[in-house]
């Protein structure tokens, strides 16, 4: 306070106690104000950042089933992203629900992952750093657990989907879906 | 805050890293110099806010324009569409726009006020001329900015506005017609007009900025002028730090300036607009009406006031070039008009005059718009190819004050 | 002296001022009458059941030949009505799908919330041919697009009148007081009893071209009622905020003067 006394001092004018704390008082609460202000202004421009309205709206894909045969694997675009429709055999059913849960480094069970147990939904995308696994088309590598394999850092997938081998910390998303009919599945 | 500073030099308390920082780069020691103890006259009217403000407001522009150009696409099948879908579905896009479209308005009206008041009281007088220089340069990069940016949005007034600007060139003799197509990138304004007009849009603010680092460095080498128009170095007593005196006061400035831009962008965002650019731009049909936007209108009405096509367009041009001799034309040596009675008369009759050449440029170029506009194109260059080296040879001012601190020495009879 | 002059100056002015404005007025500019809009003033907001029913006019009667191409079936949200009765709107329509099918077609689907409204014509040549030669404008602007905005759409749509005596009509043009040149190519659209409403608004022609003028405004500014609260809270912020610095700059200034 004195310091600031001096301040005025050396401008020549009279400081006064009672008026240096009240003028503290407005530059506090004018700085206050203003600092809100700028901070409130600057969401809208982050905000525009964000999936605009359309973007959301065209986050439903709806998917007719009826084509793919058992064993067969399809993919589909969901929000600009590869999604996996596996229409499992009964083997790979199987072999999805036999493993132990503690082998798994990311454990999930099976029947959670698949609404229907011959129907699998993924999102495609590695969750190491976001590659396309392989074992889609026939002849693909399938990796050493018959499900998926990813070629950027070799992280093996087996027939759940779940992470099995390799540096992808989780098992492949499962995405939002329901059966809107016995035939056509409804992605997002 | 003045807690944090050292109040005998009102240099801020040095801390280690800013110390360490200084001694490498002096950024810390430049702000302070040039923001905080910066000497300024201590009797700056609120005409003087405008140029702060004006700096304020390119920022705000240069911003929203970014998010803007994220979601723009520049293809003429596809940017009218994407202006809409910024407006309609992009979080807060509508907000941005406005702000963007508005601020084009209010960049101009701020930096027409400066100017004007650059005018009045003599700031492009010795030692300011190249001051007064590099504002003008940032008069025609803002125009030329302001016309490429309008083109974007691909409205009607867009496209025939672009078509009828750049149609300007063809006047040059013998290689117009070449550079006109040069400059469309094709037979007419098309898609590559679009796309290197966004180009450009992009560009020229940042060239607006580093003129504008120009100008304030021209301008604190001899620190501003004043209402007084008379040099305030002699008398310490004249000037005061800018801060805190002159940030406060900008502040307060810039607060009621944001109250009428705010009023603009959320309840009447298209005022300054044409209704007819909500029109996608149609290549085969002329809108009834091609008009600029308003600040513009006063060089669009020279254009339009002289029948002949090359000699419209010098004398448009002319119009804002003949304002880097204003420092050689007005001779005087008192700056002020407030010691200037004639010149003060010349000031208010030639600010009325650009009004009513902004009046006729937005009026059907016939009839008494026609022969006003034309009245009033002659009154301009009159005013500075006349009567000012007229008036400032004969003029006799009023005895100007010793310092801002002292009263008049010799006062007038009254 | 000077102010003997302006007192008798001034009254000249005002009376030469207020004959020019009629003279002006009288010579093809056409007058467009004020009405009052819901959704006028800084306050202002939509009627939703006027919109609800501009809908079903724009659905049943201008849609036959207007595109609403940047309108959404998802937008309807905002005029009152559920995600399931959006769904149902956008399912009633047909729409070529934007990806071809595994076959390489491009096949009919069911319109989806996300699809925009379906045009009426495939480009404008169809619309063209359609209709005499004449465009019928998209609608999605309209009133943000013309001189008067709402006023003047209202005015257009309840402007339709027998052609003055000794002016003739051309076929296939209609005579109308508020359009430009007064000869317009779009017949009259509304007429009473031209919809039947739901609720027991009346369906006279005022009634019918206010509910669908205030559709169209907001289908031009859909972010108006967002807007103004968002307006209302920022000024009154920057007024508050103003207030203070002001207060601010008189503390730090008085010292000095």
């Amino acid at each position: 306070m004195s310091e600031s006394a001096h301040a005025s001092a050396t401008h020549g004018q009279p400081g006064h106690g009672e008026g240096e704390t009240r003028r503290d008082f407005l530059a506090l609460a004018a700085t206050a104000f203003a600092g809100a202000g700028a901070a409130c202004a600057l969401w809208p421009f982050i905000d525009s950042m964000n999936p605009a309205a359309d973007t959301l709206a065209l986050s439903t894909t709806d998917v007719d089933i009826s084509p793919i045969a058992e064993g067969m694997r399809i993919t589909v675009k969901w929000r600009g992203k590869p999604v996996f429709i596996d229409h499992r055999n009964k083997e790979q059913i199987d072999q999805a629900r036999s493993v132990n849960l503690s082998e798994l480094p990311d454990p999930a069970k099976d029947e959670d992952r698949a609404q229907k147990a011959e129907w699998l939904v993924m999102v495609g995308v590695c969750t190491h750093l976001g590659c396309i696994p392989n074992g889609q088309k026939q002849g693909e590598p399938r990796g050493d657990f018959g499900g998926w394999f990813c070629p950027c850092h070799g992280s093996h997938y087996d027939t759940s989907g779940r992470i099995r081998r390799g540096p992808a910390p989780r098992n492949l998303d499962v995405p939002p879906y329901k059966f809107t009919t016995d035939t056509t599945v409804s992605i997002g | 805050m003045s807690t944090s500073s050292n109040p005998a030099t009102g240099a801020p308390k040095k801390n280690g890293i800013v110390e360490w920082i200084d001694y490498r780069l002096p950024i810390f020691t430049f702000m302070n110099h040039e923001l905080r103890e910066y000497p300024t006259p201590k009797n700056l009217n609120y005409w003087w806010n405008f140029g702060s403000l004006a700096g304020i407001v390119l920022v705000v522009m240069i911003l929203s324009g970014i998010f803007l150009a994220m979601n723009y696409t520049a293809h003429v099948d596809h940017a009218f569409v994407s202006v809409e879908r910024i407006m309609r579905d992009v979080n807060y896009g509508w907000l941005i726009r406005y702000i963007h479209m508005n601020g084009a308005s209010m960049f101009f009206l701020v930096v027409y006020i400066h100017i004007f008041r650059g005018l009045y009281y003599g700031s492009y007088k010795p030692p300011r001329e190249l001051l007064w220089w590099l504002g003008l340069v940032i008069l025609i990069l803002m125009m030329a900015t302001a016309f490429l940016g309008y083109v974007l949005p691909w409205g009607q007034m867009s496209f025939w506005g672009a078509t009828v600007i750049t149609n300007l060139f063809s006047a040059i003799p013998l290689v117009g017609e070449p550079i006109v197509t040069w400059l469309w990138g094709g037979f007419s304004v098309d898609n590559p007009t679009l796309n290197r007009f966004f180009s450009l849009h992009y560009l020229l603010p940042f060239v607006i900025v580093g003129v504008v680092m120009l100008h304030l460095v021209a301008l604190h080498t001899h620190g501003s002028n004043n209402p007084l128009g008379i040099d305030t170095k002699k008398n310490p007593k004249d000037s005061i730090p800018f801060h805190p005196y002159y940030t406060v006061k900008d502040m307060f400035g810039l607060g009621v300036f944001l109250v009428i831009y705010a009023a603009f962008v959320f309840f009447a965002p298209n005022f300054f607009g044409e209704p007819v650019n909500y029109v996608p731009a149609n290549p085969l049909q002329t809108p009834s009406e091609i008009v600029p936007e308003w600040y513009l209108l006063p060089f669009y009405a020279i254009l339009r006031s002289i029948p002949d096509k090359l000699a419209g367009v010098i004398a448009m041009f002319g119009a804002i070039f003949i304002l880097f001799l204003l420092p050689w034309l007005d001779s005087s040596k008192v700056r002020s008009a407030t010691f200037r009675p004639i010149y003060k008369q010349l000031f208010w009759i030639f600010l009325v005059d650009c009004i009513v050449l902004g009046w006729a440029g937005a009026q059907h170029p016939e009839g008494a718009p026609l022969l006003i506009g034309r009245l009033a194109t002659a009154y301009y260059f009159l005013h500075f190819i006349v009567l000012l080296p007229l008036v400032s040879k004969f003029e006799k001012p009023r005895a100007l004050p010793e310092s801002i601190s002292t009263p008049v020495l010799k006062t007038e009879k009254a | 002296m000077s102010i003997n002059l302006r007192r008798a100056l001034l009254p000249a002015l005002g009376l030469l001022a207020a004959l020019s404005v009629p003279a002006f007025a009288a010579e093809g500019e056409i007058k467009i009458p004020k009405q009052s809009w819901s959704f006028s003033g800084p306050l202002g907001t939509y009627d939703r059941a006027a919109l609800q029913r501009g809908f079903q006019i724009y659905k049943e009667v201008c849609s036959a030949c207007h595109a609403m191409s940047l309108v959404a079936y998802r937008n309807l949200t905002a005029l009152g009505f559920s995600d399931a009765e959006v769904k149902a709107i956008a399912a009633s329509v047909e729409v070529q799908d934007k990806e071809p099918n595994d076959q390489g077609e491009y096949v009919m689907r069911q319109g989806r919330a996300a699809d925009h409204f379906k045009a009426p014509f495939a480009n404008e040549q169809a619309a063209r041919a359609a209709n005499n030669g004449a465009y019928p404008p998209d609608l999605s602007l309209i009133t943000k697009a013309r001189v008067g905005g709402s006023d003047y759409l209202y005015a257009l749509l309840t402007g339709y009148k027998p052609a003055p005596a000794g002016m003739t009509v051309p076929d296939g043009m209609y005579y109308n007081d508020s359009f430009l040149g007064h000869l317009i190519a779009m017949a009259p659209p509304l007429s009473d009893g031209a919809v039947t409403y739901a609720d027991n608004t009346a369906t006279t022609v005022p009634q019918l071209a206010k509910d669908v003028t205030t559709f169209l405004t907001w289908a031009a500014e859909p972010e108006m009622e967002e807007r103004k609260r968002l307006g209302v809270k920022v000024v009154l912020f920057l007024l508050l905020m103003t207030g203070v610095i002001f207060a601010w700059k008189r503390k730090v200034w008085k010292d000095l003067h």
